[in-house]
């Protein structure tokens, strides 16, 4: 019984990059004591040991692209008691979901020499699309430091620290001055989740938002004062598919 | 950095001075990184009979902790220069948004001393591992540049005579699809497979590597060539070696310069990038109209041309061991792909593996 008292961890990947799961091996301080306050169970990326399921705490990252993932999905839901997607992919559909936009078998056949052997759904669809999710966490990647934390909430039953306002509040409180207001430099801060800490505007660049939209953006005033900068049409419409909120093209 | 590099080719802009040493003491915070995270936490637990890591920890903690805190400079070199570890964003066509003051950077150089220390210490500890008895006869393709062990920039030479220009890579090379997978894998034409990454490097550029990681090597019993693709793992400490002695050189020659990137004026044009990631040459190609929008891109990835390779190692391997237990010829197979540092999605620890014997 001692063996299994502490809640037992999952990680899991479908269509994506690995960036999100290897911000856990990048928690270099905390990384042992992660490791000490849960049974790592699942977690292939970093270990050979697979412990059967059910797991108390599964975290999920990248989006669903092929038949099979649509079906796996439904067995990593049905083996946690508690899931939360991490990271673009999950949460939004990722950088795949540029697919949703165009027919994807065009793009098979400009990437792939044997079309014929790829298997694949027409469009990359997050995991809120398919199974019921508990929480989810932004980002591309997402913030190591927030991963840390819902951890952190979960284990001792308390709510997490993860706030839904928008990129500018995280300007104002690390003290960078507005890009746009100062330098008419474009930023998609006002629309954009927070959770990075602002890192682009503290070095310059224009946020280009790939923490996905916060709640309710305010996209129209947003565009209309990128106009007023000298951004073109076509510069707008791409800003604006660069993170596909999951309504978009469903 | 391939596709920066690629841009700026297509651009006919050249980045040098400090503005390239920002560069390629980025390339050094993250060959550390992923070096570190390779030798300790991913490759390591196989030869020690461990499953990962944390089981490490249990019983050796001060290595495991050696291993973090590498990985952590390396890191925080990454962070510093490009804003975060893991897709950084500070690093643009023409050269950087944000380039640091030499302040922000000299507190770095106590702990990549020691950094270097500990990688010399990770050369002596590798050469202790088992390492079965394996030398394939490779093709080794590396990227080779007149004065430095290349990262950022060089010719594409191989160990059978190959010398070209990056811009003639796809004269040389295409990439395959086999039925049984979704990764394409690469092929030097009329030669076959071919091998990239640290071991490559290594045999290709023994001569470029600093003193003190030449010195490394050679206290590990190693000489100018290792054809033992398990003994990565040594060429790995060595090159971690090499990275933290170029970051500290880096750091103290840095003087910050005076403009961030230099003047970057979008036009139609095709331009082709190559530089060492870690696991090996990452080759990028891309076609720009005349507002400068990607009309074209093509990505050659290290794991790629590393694929073919892989499986004809499998294959060699089972053959010369297949009186092994099912167990372990099983975990050894997993050690024969992880000995390529595969791209961290392919590293899973997850073999299946169906023995017929006749």
């Amino acid at each position: 019984m001692a063996r299994h008292a502490k809640p037992r961890l999952a990680v899991w990947k479908f269509s994506s990059c690995d960036g999100c799961q290897l911000s856990l091996l990048d928690c270099e301080d905390e990384l042992l004591a992660v490791a000490g306050a849960v049974e790592i169970a699942n977690f292939p990326e970093a270990s050979r040991a697979i412990g059967k399921g059910p797991y108390d705490l599964s975290l999920v990252e990248g989006s669903i692209t092929t038949p099979h993932d649509a079906e796996r999905i439904h067995r990593v839901r049905r083996l946690s008691k508690f899931l939360i997607t991490i990271g673009a992919c999950a949460t939004a559909g990722g950088i795949q979901a540029l697919r949703n936009f165009h027919d994807v078998r065009s793009y098979i056949s400009a990437v792939y020499p044997s079309p014929e052997f790829i298997e694949t759904l027409s469009k990359s669809t997050p995991i809120s699309d398919h199974v019921k999710v508990d929480m989810e966490l932004r980002g591309c990647p997402i913030n190591k430091y927030q991963l840390v934390e819902i951890l952190s909430a979960i284990l001792n039953k308390r709510k997490p620290g993860i706030s839904s306002h928008s990129v500018c509040i995280e300007c104002k409180r690390r003290g960078t001055v507005c890009l746009m207001v100062a330098q008419g430099i474009p930023c998609l801060g006002p629309v954009t989740h927070a959770g990075c800490g602002a890192i682009c505007p503290s070095y310059n660049r224009g946020c280009y938002g790939c923490f996905g939209p916060k709640e309710t953006p305010n996209t129209e005033s947003l565009a209309a004062q990128l106009t007023v900068l000298g951004v073109s049409d076509p510069d707008i419409v791409r800003a604006r598919g660069r993170a596909p909120h999951p309504d978009q093209g469903a | 950095m391939s596709s920066v590099h690629a841009m700026e080719n297509a651009l006919g802009i050249t980045v040098d001075g400090p503005l390239r040493a920002l560069r390629r003491l980025l390339y050094c915070g993250e060959w550390i990184e992923s070096h570190a995270l390779h030798v300790y936490l991913l490759h390591a637990p196989d030869f020690l009979g461990y499953e990962d890591a944390i089981q490490i920890a249990r019983d050796h903690p001060a290595v495991v902790q050696r291993a973090l805190q590498l990985k952590k400079i390396g890191n925080e070199i990454v962070a510093t220069l490009g804003g975060r570890e893991i897709h950084p964003i500070n690093v643009r066509v023409g050269g950087f948004y944000r380039v640091p003051a030499k302040s922000e950077l000299t507190p770095l150089l106590d702990r990549l001393q020691w950094a270097r220390d500990a990688s010399v210490e990770t050369v002596r500890w590798a050469a202790t591992l088992p390492f079965p008895e394996f030398e394939p006869d490779y093709e080794f393709v590396a990227l080779r540049h007149p004065d430095e062990y290349p990262i950022n920039e060089g010719r594409v030479v191989s160990s059978t005579g190959l010398d070209i220009a990056v811009h003639e890579y796809e004269e040389h090379f295409f990439e395959e699809h086999a039925k049984h997978s979704n990764a394409l894998r690469s092929v030097h034409k009329n030669h076959g497979a071919y091998h990239v990454g640290p071991l490559a490097r290594y045999n290709l550029n023994f001569d470029r590597l600093s003193p003190v990681a030449q010195s490394a090597a050679r206290d590990a019993g190693l000489t100018n060539v290792c054809r033992n693709p398990f003994k990565s793992i040594i060429v790995r400490g060595v090159e971690l070696v090499q990275a933290c002695d170029e970051a500290v050189r880096l750091i103290q020659e840095y003087t910050m310069p005076g403009q961030a990137a230099v003047p970057v004026v979008p036009h139609a044009g095709t331009g082709y990038g190559c530089t060492e990631a870690p696991r090996g040459i990452l080759y990028h190609r891309y076609r720009l109209d005349e507002q400068g929008i990607i009309t074209e891109a093509k990505i050659v990835p290290p794991t790629s041309q590393n694929q073919k390779q892989i499986e004809s190692d499998l294959r060699q391997f089972v053959a010369s061991h297949i009186d092994l237990p099912d167990e372990k010829l099983t975990w050894q197979c997993e050690q024969v792909v992880r000995n390529y540092d595969p791209c961290i999605s392919c590293a899973t620890h997850f073999l299946k593996l169906h023995i017929e014997r006749e």
